[in-house]
């Protein structure tokens, strides 16, 4: 049987030194920057609030509410479903599309007052292998009780949209091992609709009652 | 000395152990730390205590202060601030006084593989350096959004020569030609400032200063100084006190060397005069326990500065866990989430407004300090400050948006 080494990461913020006042500049940007951008500001607030719930929206979706006051917007922003896309040019372009057809309905521009505007950043991610190894669904419920954070998320979700793995590495792991029950069950999860606590959790009582079918 | 060790309760054993597993990627690197003063201000208090915690990861991480006349540095204090919007003017004479002070402690200086300089008084040390393969590392530690435009293009010069540019606030972040990395400051949980205090001896501080803590109090930290905007919290105060009973504290140090330091107290005093629930405490330095046990038995806190550098006494109020609301500028909007982990206000009136809310509703208040506290825990404690150090010094030895280690 193969061996499940749990691995963990660390994000550098990185500025860009692009801001946007209003929508027109917000979608030129979120055109042009780097797709590790694009992954930052939807990512963001999962690392630093996640124990927030509910989880507070993406940080464009923020910016939109509490600077340019364009609810409606914001809330198609927010809503996007993170969890659909396998790559982040494909949400990128979710993006520029709501952007753009917003702009196309409106005559409206409103400005971010001086000091309130949105600045792009990037992440820039280090990956390390852990001491945690698993080589059983046993071990691997013993080490999940006590990896970081950082470990949790890289493998949920870096895994999936970032490194386009096509699903989270628990799954691919529960896959190999045969268990394609478990791993649907895990691949089924909205992640984004947890705290990571909650979803450590949730994935230690599916392997509990799951893996052994 | 504080051990790392003593960390572990606070952030959990996993934090700790990342610090190791990164430090072992610096093994037989040396940092070398530069700035221009060993005490006072918040560069020194930072680095005084990392520099320990560094050397007991393994990396060998050691602090030099650069020398130099009076001339040097009135002609740096002009560059400060210039680089905060203030007019003033440096004579070519000035300018190349300050790069001979440069050329002269470049003599002296041993340079290390890594160097990180803190802040414009040391930035032209690079013009000297003859050494290949040597990274350098510029860290700005002041609000740099709208520099004097004469001083920021004398500066970016050495600037753009480093490897790496490091900012605490996006909006500090410039069109350059090389990479520029977000680093917020920090608080230390184990300092006099932030520490577990005892019931007992928060009682006391408020006895001291005759405060009823049976009724709420409403608290700002901060030096008496427009930007802090301490007559905008009396306002906000007295639209409070219409409807509820509340004490207003306002405490901080004098600001001596603010030439409008004594007219803005003078202010407070008139506007506090014969309101005895109004509390202006003049604190001597090393009053950081007093500090600590005013926030921890505040019922609400404030920050309404109109401009900030980074803030930090809003991290200081949210690791106690309490309810605070501040004005959306500087580094506070990373500190708080609005109606998350805090409460942004943009005038008198809105804070008013939320400081009704908080003590009306102090289910919802505890929540958001709570929430609060947790944001700071993760995001602006002095173990994520070595974690983004570390990754700072690796990177420069890496390419690539994502690096396996």
């Amino acid at each position: 049987m193969d061996e499940f080494y749990f691995h963990t990461k660390l994000d550098q913020s990185i500025l860009l030194g692009i801001k946007a006042r209003n929508l027109s500049e917000l979608l030129a940007g979120v055109q042009g920057v780097p797709e590790s951008s694009i992954y930052y500001h939807t990512h963001r607030y999962l690392r630093q609030h996640h124990f927030l719930s509910p989880e507070p929206p993406n940080d464009f979706a923020y910016w939109i509410t509490d600077v340019l006051n364009e609810g409606s917007l914001a809330e198609r922003i927010s809503s996007v479903d993170i969890i659909q896309f396998h790559t982040l040019e494909e949400l990128r372009n979710v993006f520029v599309d709501i952007l753009q057809s917003h702009m196309d309905s409106t005559e409206r521009m409103p400005s971010a007052p001086a000091g309130q505007e949105f600045h792009f950043m990037a992440a820039r991610t280090f990956v390390l292998r852990t001491p945690y190894v698993a080589h059983s669904l046993q071990d691997f419920v013993e080490s999940l009780k006590l990896i970081s954070h950082g470990s949790l998320y890289y493998h949920i979700f870096e895994a999936k949209l970032r490194l386009e793995k096509g699903e989270n590495d628990f799954s691919r792991w529960f896959r190999d091992l045969g268990k394609m029950e478990l791993a649907d069950m895990v691949a089924r999860l909205d992640p984004y609709t947890y705290t990571l606590e909650g979803l450590r959790s949730m994935i230690i009582q599916l392997v509990q009652v799951h893996g052994t079918a | 000395m504080v051990q790392l060790e003593e960390y572990i309760p606070i952030v959990g054993q996993s934090t700790v152990d990342e610090l190791r597993m990164l430090a072992r990627h610096l093994e037989g690197k040396q940092v070398q730390n530069i700035n221009s003063t060993a005490v006072g201000g918040g560069v020194a208090e930072i680095l005084s205590r990392m520099i320990p915690l560094l050397n007991q990861l393994g990396v060998q991480a050691r602090w030099d202060v650069i020398k130099g006349d009076e001339k040097f540095f009135v002609i740096t204090k002009k560059f400060h601030n210039g680089l905060h919007g203030v007019p003033v003017t440096v004579s070519d004479d000035e300018y190349e006084w300050f790069l001979q002070v440069n050329r002269d402690n470049a003599q002296v200086l041993q340079s290390a593989g890594l160097v990180f300089v803190h802040d414009p008084q040391p930035v032209a040390l690079i013009d000297q350096d003859k050494h290949e393969g040597r990274k350098w590392m510029w860290r700005c530690h002041i609000d740099f959004s709208r520099p004097d435009r004469k001083i920021w293009s004398f500066l970016e010069q050495y600037i753009k020569r480093y490897d790496v540019a490091v900012f605490s606030a996006p909006a500090f972040a410039r069109s350059l030609p090389i990479p520029q990395v977000l680093i917020a400051p920090s608080i230390d949980p184990l300092s006099d400032k932030n520490k577990e205090l005892p019931e007992s001896y928060i009682d006391s501080v408020f006895e001291r200063f005759h405060i009823d803590r049976s009724l709420p109090v409403v608290t700002q930290i901060s030096r008496f100084d427009y930007l802090k905007d301490p007559l905008g919290v009396i306002k906000a105060y007295k639209l409070v006190k219409k409807h509820l009973d509340v004490q207003l504290v306002l405490a901080g140090g004098g600001a001596t060397d603010d030439p409008e330091g004594p007219a803005i107290m003078k202010q407070v005093e008139d506007e506090a005069a014969g309101d005895k629930n109004i509390f202006s405490l003049f604190l001597p330095p090393g009053s950081d326990l007093e500090i600590n046990a005013l926030q921890r038995g505040s019922t609400v806190v404030l920050q309404k500065s109109l401009k900030e550098g980074f803030g930090l006494t809003v991290s200081e109020a949210l690791w106690k866990g309490r309810p605070t609301i501040a004005s959306a500028v500087g580094g506070i909007p990373l500190q708080i989430a609005h109606k998350y982990s805090g409460i942004l206000t943009h005038s008198v009136e809105g804070t008013a407004y939320w400081i009704k809310q908080m003590i009306n509703e102090p289910e919802y208040a505890r929540k958001l300090g709570l929430n609060g506290r947790e944001h700071i825990k993760n995001n602006f404690l002095i173990t994520r400050h070595i974690r983004d150090y570390l990754l700072l010094f690796i990177s420069l030895f890496h390419q690539g948006d994502v690096v396996s280690l």
